[in-house]
């Protein structure tokens, strides 16, 4: 099957800008995209879509630097406002219009935070991107993985759903796949926080009688009751406080945690 | 026919009157303590969420049996305010039922009011029920539902239910007292006429039933507006203003501090210049936190927040910390600077915070220091926090617990350089590798290795 896959070189905006051009899109990769082992496959899942699909996109790849978000949530603004001058003066010397992230901290951070600082973009979360992609007909979710009759339940991450109000676009991408989508009790404008916003992704809990990723997956096992499931995230810190989660309960062998991206990489046969 | 009555009333009305104006003059100062932000941008958007979210009651709708009883006791309050109108006139003038020229129109205002007041007391009662034998946990638990709080609503559900059956004495009584001199009424009153005879058929008896009614609804409204700003009841009235001032922007987007901007691109580029320093009215340069310690470090709005918290604890009740037990309550960071900005600023009437402060404060480890942070609002609470915006979601009248919780932090980190030490060393990753893990930035784009997508014929 060798000859029936290409490689992939992902172009940088550093050699895009020496062949003097422009990409459509500037894809965000965000710090958990490149080095967390399992929000890489994420990554990776999301470059063979766009390649796909033929979009003309670039990645900043070593010149990309954290958002400063988990720093803006922890209090430090003098961080936070240190990276987030120094990646807009990276960003607006390729004159970048148009970002794509799969990460929905870095997509509120630039999206809401870096206009004051002098960084405009049309910022979109590949939730967004994806439904954009399905409607067009350019992914037609089909030649993979059948996930007719699937039971998937979406957990909304808070910085797509409440803080930005995205709440339609990762299940109109789920919806596409023709599974059986589940909600939670606690979703949308109500759902429960996975644990790890606010910068506690990088610290201990504070006491308490238990963790929240645990009361969250528990619902969502609920909710996927008995047999396999799958819990469907947006979010790297999300896809790490559910697996977690799913480890802990011991059901990682009937549960997985797939980020909306994997399932129609998966479905559209990108990830053979 | 102006007599002894009406000077009488006139007087109890003007002190009710002027003692409340004396009270929300303090209120505004105290207010005023916080620092200035500006929120007058786009005036339609802030209609229309005040109609909504305030007048509509959108929100509150999140939980439908709460809602549809606050709906009677709000709408009732709102149409009751017309025969309270009627009222005061009368009083002033020695009229009565001066309104009962408007024929059908009264008579129709008077037969909701009726209802409305009838459902009062129910919904009143059912409050009171959910409070104290239920014990709706959100209502009932909680380490800021200390004596005075739960006092607090107990106290107003009763002279709800007071109120709304000295309405109901007057009525009946007058109601009686026409049938026996055999006039007719203006109005149309379907409750009290079930209970036309409840008073007996004297007039003496009656005529002292609709005076004593009369004076109860009166003065007892003249306390209770007086008892509003001590008390979580003041939400009737802080509830339009703090929706009008609420936040437009995405949830998600933090306040961004300018001064931290200045000096770090004063940092990078030696030639900038950047504004000259604020000063104060004497020419001495004001020197501004970086986030809150106390009170003043607020803005009026966090401030406002807190004058127009109800205690409903739908905030607490979502938060991911407080459900899976730790100390972080949104409502108590709400309620605590409320606390903190009397203490420090003037109280009301009634409620003085130091009185309160000890009654049962469990687990919260606070210090003797006077300011907000540590006095009243531990650490432990604000690293509890997963900024996930729950509270600020749920809350029926626009409250940001979430930015409150925020400027306490920064403080933390800023001034105090306090942050957990797991934080901090995320701080020195960021700062050292660009991510707040310890990896090599060199090695930020080796994701991209060896990754194939089937080639298309």
């Amino acid at each position: 099957m060798e000859e029936n896959k290409r490689l992939i070189k992902v172009p940088t905006m550093a050699q895009l800008a020496a062949n003097g051009e422009e990409p459509e899109i500037l894809f965000w990769v965000g710090c958990a995209g490149a080095f967390d082992d399992r929000y890489k496959r994420v990554t990776r899942a999301f470059v063979q879509i766009l390649e796909h699909v033929g979009v003309k996109y670039a990645v900043l790849g070593t010149e990309e630097s954290c958002t400063g978000d988990p720093a803006k949530r922890a209090g430090n603004e003098f961080l936070f406002q240190m990276q987030a001058l120094t990646n807009i003066e990276v960003l607006n010397a390729y004159n970048v219009k148009k970002i794509v992230t799969a990460c929905p901290h870095c997509f509120n951070t630039i999206k809401n935070e870096y206009p004051d600082l002098g960084g405009n973009y049309e910022v979109i979360h590949h939730s967004t991107f994806l439904q954009q992609l399905i409607n067009e007909g350019k992914v037609h979710v089909q030649g993979g993985e059948a996930f007719k009759g699937k039971r998937i339940t979406y957990h909304d991450s808070c910085y797509l759903g409440r803080a930005n109000d995205i709440y339609e676009a990762p299940r109109d991408v789920l919806a596409a796949l023709d599974a059986d989508l589940v909600e939670m009790k606690r979703s949308r404008a109500n759902g429960l926080c996975c644990g790890a916003g606010g910068a506690q992704m990088f610290k201990e809990a504070e006491p308490g009688r238990k963790e929240i990723n645990i009361e969250r997956t528990e619902e969502a096992l609920a909710t996927l009751g008995d047999g396999e499931g799958v819990i469907a995230t947006a979010c790297p810190f999300c896809m790490v406080m559910m697996n977690d989660g799913v480890k802990n309960k011991e059901q990682e062998q009937n549960v997985k945690v797939f980020d909306i991206a994997e399932l129609i990489a998966q479905a559209e046969g990108l990830s053979k | 026919m102006i007599g002894i009555e009406n000077i009488i009333f006139l007087i109890v009305a003007a002190v009710g009157i002027g003692l409340f104006v004396w009270q929300i003059r303090k209120i505004r100062k105290n207010v005023l303590l916080g620092r200035d932000t500006d929120l007058v941008d786009n005036p339609s958007e802030r209609i229309n969420k005040t109609l909504l979210v305030a007048f509509g009651q959108q929100k509150m709708f999140k939980r439908m049996l709460p809602a549809v009883l606050h709906l009677f006791v709000y709408v009732g309050f709102l149409v009751i305010n017309i025969e309270v109108l009627e009222i005061m006139i009368d009083g002033i003038f020695g009229t009565h039922r001066v309104l009962g020229f408007m024929g059908p129109i009264y008579s129709g205002l008077m037969a909701i009011n009726e209802v409305l007041a009838a459902l009062v007391i129910i919904a009143c009662a059912i409050f009171l029920w959910r409070r104290n034998v239920s014990r709706v946990p959100r209502l009932a638990n909680g380490v800021e539902m200390r004596a005075w709080p739960k006092m607090d609503a107990n106290v107003i559900l009763i002279t709800e239910i007071v109120l709304m059956f000295a309405l109901f004495a007057f009525n009946i009584a007058d109601l009686k007292l026409a049938e026996l001199r055999g006039h007719e009424l203006p109005g149309s009153f379907p409750v009290s006429q079930l209970f036309v005879n409840a008073f007996g058929a004297d007039a003496g008896t009656l005529a002292t039933v609709a005076g004593v009614g009369w004076w109860i609804h009166i003065i007892g409204i003249l306390a209770f507006m007086n008892y509003l700003p001590s008390s979580k009841h003041f939400h009737i009235i802080m509830a339009f203003p703090n929706v009008y001032f609420s936040k437009l922007l995405p949830k998600g987007k933090f306040t961004t501090n300018p001064a931290i901007t200045h000096e770090i691109k004063a940092m990078l580029v030696p030639s900038y210049q950047p504004p000259a320093p604020e000063v104060d009215a004497a020419g001495n340069p004001v020197v501004q936190r970086f986030g809150a310690k106390d009170v003043e470090d607020l803005t009026w709005k966090q401030l406002m927040d807190s004058y127009t918290c109800t205690e409903c604890g739908r905030c607490t009740s979502v938060c991911p910390a407080n459900i899976t037990g730790k100390l972080l309550s949104p409502r108590k960071i709400i309620m605590d600077t409320r606390d903190r900005m009397e203490e420090k600023g003037e109280h009301p009437a009634i409620f003085r915070p130091n009185h309160y402060k000890e009654m049962g404060v469990e687990r919260v480890a606070t210090t003797e220091e006077k300011t907000l942070l540590r006095g009243y609002i531990t650490p432990e609470e604000l690293w509890a926090c997963t900024t996930c915006n729950a509270c600020v979601e749920s809350c029926p009248v626009n409250i940001d617990q979430l930015s409150t919780i925020m400027d306490l932090r920064r403080y933390l980190v800023l001034e105090e350089s306090a942050a957990p030490a797991s934080l901090n060393a995320m701080f020195t990753n960021i700062e050292n590798n660009g991510a707040p893990w310890a990896f090599p930035a060199s090695d930020r784009f080796n994701w991209a290795d060896e990754l194939y997508v089937p080639s298309k014929n």
